[in-house]
């Protein structure tokens, strides 16, 4: 038989969509896991970077921690915050690892959005700021209608980058003790058997895929009419920050 | 690190210098193994690079395949990618560097393609009028002005390969992330934090010197693209 045939047998199969094993319920906590986690780093880092964009002080800070963020293996990170929280690490007990894999990808999914979200700040033009004023703005409708909406894009842009790689690392979170479509693959390691494995790096390929476009299609949405750009060019994405580069996967 | 020494009586301690000592052999050899995978899928990615990079930037049809192809490949998660490709290629060093060059295909296109794009015209009308051959202006013109976009994207792309590496150890490759993925295993963390600290530090490495490198080679402009 070959393998494409039995990788779809394997998905035909009644009792891998049955249970806490199957697949419905690993895509859900998959969702749920890489949601609550961008939730949670969504609060911290959007103020934190919006503030610093607004007020411009810490500019380098917000910078930088992106390409700190970048440095720092998130495979790495996984294996760091399962030590630190605690869970006896390697041993296969599903749903042990769900805080040290929250911790993980809270933290892999602030940078990109803090530092986003300051350039977005900072690239609203001093002159559209002026004109906001002079039309008698006060400060919190300058903020609120002037320079949130157009760095919008940006920050979606930055939301964007942390979502795609939030999902691909929550596959790498089954290696410490967690649940999710990772299972499929880390378990079809350890049983050699390569049709599940190759089932579950194709439903997290879909996955990732979804998310991607989605979010790019909610960026283009939240980009206001005025700047949309006649012709797609790059225009949005200055040279060496990966601004709207997708996420580096996992 | 007295005191982490006491304390390691009772439990495991972040560092054990007494592992470190005994496993310097272990430790370089990973670390070689881990410069070695990223050196073939950077410098691989760019020769594919360049010529697409090329492609897309002068050919408005096939710019946006690329990208999407690019794109794709891009966000599929690198454990997704690697173990797809396991039933086909093995625990090879092949499988490790089909996603390693995959990931840095966009990185490195896109800023390619940025870099010469912002070539201003009146640069290239120049040329022309000097009498520059389309591949002269290309080769001395063109492909010069876009130095600090492409190395920013080769900057990312090495770092963003040196953290992909230590997934590869899953795949019995990996580099330093073999001595995460065995501080994990056997539930030690001296390995764990050995990998880690050395992974970040090589990062940085690289970065940094990458950065130099441009400014030695493009001297007229002043680090542009840094931030």
């Amino acid at each position: 038989m070959n393998f494409a045939n039995q990788v779809l047998q394997w998905f035909l199969d009644g009792a891998h969509w049955q249970g806490d094993g199957g697949i419905p319920h690993r895509t859900l906590e998959h969702v749920a896991m890489s949601g609550a986690s961008m939730l949670a780093a969504a609060m911290i880092a959007l103020p934190v970077g919006i503030a610093i964009g607004h007020f411009g002080k810490g500019g380098n800070l917000a910078i930088n921690l992106s390409n700190i963020g970048r440095a720092i293996p998130s495979f790495a990170l996984l294996v760091l915050a399962a030590q630190l929280f605690g869970i006896a690490a390697g041993s296969q007990v599903v749903g042990f690892g769900a805080v040290p894999a929250f911790v993980a990808l809270v933290a892999l999914a602030i940078p990109p959005m803090v530092t986003n979200s300051y350039i977005g700040m900072r690239e609203v033009d001093a002159d559209v700021r002026e004109a906001a004023r002079g039309m008698g703005m006060r400060e919190r409708a300058v903020l609120l209608r002037v320079e949130l909406p157009i760095a919008l894009p940006l920050i979606m842009a930055g939301i964007r980058t942390s979502a795609v790689n939030v999902v691909a690392t929550a596959t790498l979170a089954a290696l410490v003790a967690w649940g999710g479509l990772g299972r499929f693959i880390v378990d079809g390691f350890g049983l050699q058997d390569y049709p599940m494995l190759f089932a579950g790096a194709i439903m997290v390929a879909i996955l990732s895929l979804i998310v991607e476009f989605s979010l790019a299609g909610a960026q283009r949405l939240a980009t206001p009419a005025g700047l949309r750009p006649s012709k797609p060019i790059h225009k949005e994405e200055p040279l060496g920050t990966a601004l709207d580069t997708a996420a580096v996967a996992a | 690190m007295l005191a982490t020494g006491v304390l390691g009586a009772v439990e495991d301690p972040w560092i054990r210098w007494s592992w470190i000592s005994g496993h310097v052999d272990v430790i370089t050899a990973a670390l070689v193994q881990h410069i070695q995978l990223t050196l073939i899928a950077v410098v691989l990615g760019l020769v594919i690079a360049v010529p697409l990079g090329l492609v897309a930037w002068r050919s408005r049809i096939l710019r946006g395949p690329i990208f999407s192809l690019t794109g794709i490949l891009y966000t599929i998660p690198s454990l997704a990618l690697f173990s797809a490709l396991v039933p086909f290629t093995g625990f090879t060093i092949l499988t490790a560097e089909i996603g390693l060059v995959s990931y840095t295909l966009l990185i490195l296109i896109r800023n390619i393609v940025v870099g010469l794009t912002s070539v201003p015209d009146d640069v290239r009308e120049a040329a022309r009028g000097m009498g520059y051959r389309p591949l002269a202006e290309l080769v001395q013109i063109d492909l010069p002005l876009a130095i600090p976009a492409i190395v920013a994207g080769l900057r990312i792309a090495t770092v963003t390969t040196i953290g992909l590496v230590t997934v590869t150890a899953l795949i019995g490759e990996g580099g330093l992330g073999s001595l995460i993925y065995d501080g994990l295993l056997r539930d030690f963390k001296t390995p764990l934090v050995v990998g880690t600290a050395l992974s970040v530090a090589l990062a940085f490495v690289a970065d940094l010197g990458l950065a130099g490198a441009q400014r030695l080679i493009t001297p007229w402009s002043r680090a542009r693209a840094t931030i």
